[in-house]
């Protein structure tokens, strides 16, 4: 990966649940625990010093269990919570700083909102949910319903435009929130279990459609899931948090090869493994002198284990984006690979 | 033995000081701002006053078509709307138009000041806790106190007529308004509510795009209410000089006059009626996009 633009930074950020978070911080930064805090004080700890940073124009997905964090920390983000202490940097701009109009600046033209229960307005159409973004911006109406067509199209609603949302089916009504968020050319999305209240069909298909887009519009996206399968697919950098606080950053590579503990591991290990992990991931130095086939490195095992079997003493080398050879593998490596 | 049998109240002396005294003051209270008190109302009597010659004057089958076409505009329902001018024939039928008229003038016009004092008491209700603990309570003494004991100082204070019989019925009629704005207005859905933060909405856009329409079903019940309560009052007002239905009610009672007790009291029921099933049936028309019917 080439060096890249930092988009949000979280920098040391904490929340505390209860009365006077602030009374009992100090507790927390000396290493008091979730169930202790909650315990002695009657404050539950929703972020335990977390510090990331997002990249932009990528996907960010961010994935734990319920009661982790990830909610809570994403809200942070456009302040719809305000934190106990820590930095959110936009741009190299403090969120948490902010006065409430540059806040609401920044949330009308700088980031936008996709939700889990998707909170569109009931009492309005799908044209203008799309469009209420932009008329929270001030855009007048002509120019807002062209533009909201645009979005209602891309995603797949045309002839829908005048029905209410309760009329649709709930992949629907995610598209409409889906539209509503891109409509304001935000360059951030926040996607808070976006597809998570969708049956896995649908939702695979709103991941399509996410992706698709994504190729065309690079976004920063922070994506929220609990869904392990959700988060290798589209998650270019994946953070996982337990309890709070952050456990393991890294791509789809090093979470599923690398798990930074057992908590982690437990996750991965129900996933497909020959359909996720990537050559890549695998490669070893090459031997002296290596000649023999050479395949991208973006391959992943199910399609790679005929190539290797192929493969003259079964060993391919094992290319990085730029087409450079880093290193090699073999099928011994490979079946391996597909055992945690 | 005789301090527990007893209760050590204040002495008869006393207690008849200290009422002289309240009364004393009030009356003076009066005195002093009882003119600027009628000329601040002015305005409410002589609209009061308009819209109830305006109702007399007007031929009675301009009125028929007028109920009609607004049970119509309302309920959009034929059986309604048939129901509702029958309703004013049968009341024309047995003599009761010109009461009837005059009911219906004060009933709109406390209506109306309700709803435009109403709401926004409501609104302010919703955004603050401590609001909602202070006026509750406060609510809670209009609905329940006697009537009779708020015509007094109301009628200390403006004498007998229009406008204190406007005020008694106002107190009684708008606590549900109030409270049901409040309550619509807290019943939003909180995820709508994040969903217009985080694009940004500011206070007036979330109140008037999104707090308010969605409270609409709600507030209309508390409309509703508050006609209905308005109209319960129509016999009390008239002990203070309003006319109307309650005026004949009034006679019936100190006469035993049965007939005519019972017939200006259905006259009343059925305007209650008419007012009801049209503003229910366009409440429940308010939240058709609910249940998916919305107009294509």
């Amino acid at each position: 990966m080439t060096e890249e633009n930092i988009k949000v930074q979280i920098k040391n950020l904490y929340k505390i649940f209860g009365n006077k978070p602030q009374k009992v911080l100090p507790l927390v930064k000396d290493g008091m625990g979730k169930p202790e805090l909650l315990d002695k004080h009657n404050h539950v700890l929703g972020i335990q010093d977390v510090s990331l940073d997002i990249p932009e124009k990528r996907i960010q997905v961010i994935m734990g269990l319920s009661g982790s964090g990830k909610s809570t920390l994403i809200r942070h983000v456009n302040r719809l919570i305000e934190p106990t202490a820590g930095e959110i940097l936009v741009d190299g701009e403090d969120v948490m700083k902010m006065s409430e109009e540059q806040l609401r600046d920044i949330r009308r033209f700088k980031m936008s909102m996709v939700f889990q229960k998707f909170g569109l307005l009931p009492h309005r159409l799908v044209e203008e949910n799309v469009q209420y973004g932009l008329t929270i911006q001030g855009v007048d109406e002509s120019e807002a319903k062209k533009r909201a067509q645009h979005w209602i199209d891309r995603v797949g609603l045309t002839g829908y435009e005048r029905h209410y949302p309760g009329q649709l089916s709930g992949g629907m009504q995610q598209r409409v929130g889906l539209a509503r968020a891109l409509a304001p050319d935000a360059e951030i999305l926040l996607m808070d279990e976006a597809f998570s209240a969708l049956d896995p069909l649908i939702r695979y298909d709103m991941q399509s459609i996410l992706l698709e887009l994504q190729d065309e519009l690079h976004k920063t996206i922070i994506f929220i899931t609990h869904d392990l399968d959700e988060a290798l697919r589209l998650g270019e950098n994946i953070a996982i948090l337990r309890d709070g606080a952050l456990i393991q950053e890294g791509d789809a590579q090093e979470i599923v090869l690398k798990p930074a503990d057992d908590y982690i591991a437990d996750f991965t290990k129900d996933i497909n493994r020959a359909k996720v992990i990537r050559l890549y991931g695998l490669a070893s130095p090459a031997p002296e002198g290596f000649d023999g086939t050479v395949v991208d490195g973006e391959m992943v095992l199910s399609e790679a284990f005929p190539v290797i079997n192929d493969a003259p003493n079964r060993i391919v080398g094992v290319t990085d984006e730029s087409g450079k050879m880093i290193g090699t593998v073999d099928l011994n490596t490979l079946i391996h690979a597909l055992h945690a | 033995m005789e301090f527990l049998t007893e209760f050590p109240s204040l002495g008869r002396a006393d207690l008849s000081a200290m009422r002289r005294w309240i009364d004393g003051n009030f009356r003076e209270f009066t005195r002093a701002t009882g003119e600027a008190l009628e000329a601040f109302f002015n305005p409410l009597l002589q609209f009061l006053v308009w819209f109830e010659d305006l109702l007399q004057a007007t031929p009675w089958p301009i009125i028929l078509l007028v109920i009609g076409g607004l049970a119509w505009l309302g309920a959009r329902d034929w059986k309604i709307t048939i129901g509702s001018v029958f309703a004013f024939v049968l009341i024309g039928f047995f003599g009761m138009w010109e009461d009837t008229m005059s009911t219906l003038a004060i009933i709109s016009v406390a209506t109306i000041l309700c709803i435009a004092i109403g709401i926004p008491i409501g609104i302010l209700m919703s955004r603050s806790d401590r609001m909602q603990s202070i006026i509750t309570p406060i609510l809670d003494v209009m609905q329940t106190i006697p009537s009779f004991v708020y015509l007094i100082p109301v009628v200390m204070l403006l004498g007998i007529g229009k406008v204190p019989g406007l005020i008694a019925v106002c107190i009684y009629a708008i606590p549900p308004i109030v409270r049901l704005t409040n309550l619509g207005i807290r019943l939003v859905d909180s995820d709508v509510m994040e969903a217009a933060d985080a694009f940004g909405a500011s206070p007036r856009q979330k109140l008037f795009g999104v707090q308010v329409p969605l409270a609409l079903p709600n507030i209309f019940a508390g409309v509703n209410q508050t006609i209905m309560m308005a109209l319960s009052m129509v016999v009390i007002a008239s002990m203070i000089g309003v006319q109307g239905l309650g005026v004949p009610v009034l006679r019936a009672i100190s006469n035993q006059y049965l007939a005519l007790g019972v017939m200006n009291g259905l006259a009343i029921v059925a305007l209650a009626i008419i007012f009801d099933r049209v503003s229910q049936t366009y409440g429940k028309r308010l939240q058709a996009y609910r249940t998916g019917h919305g107009n294509d």
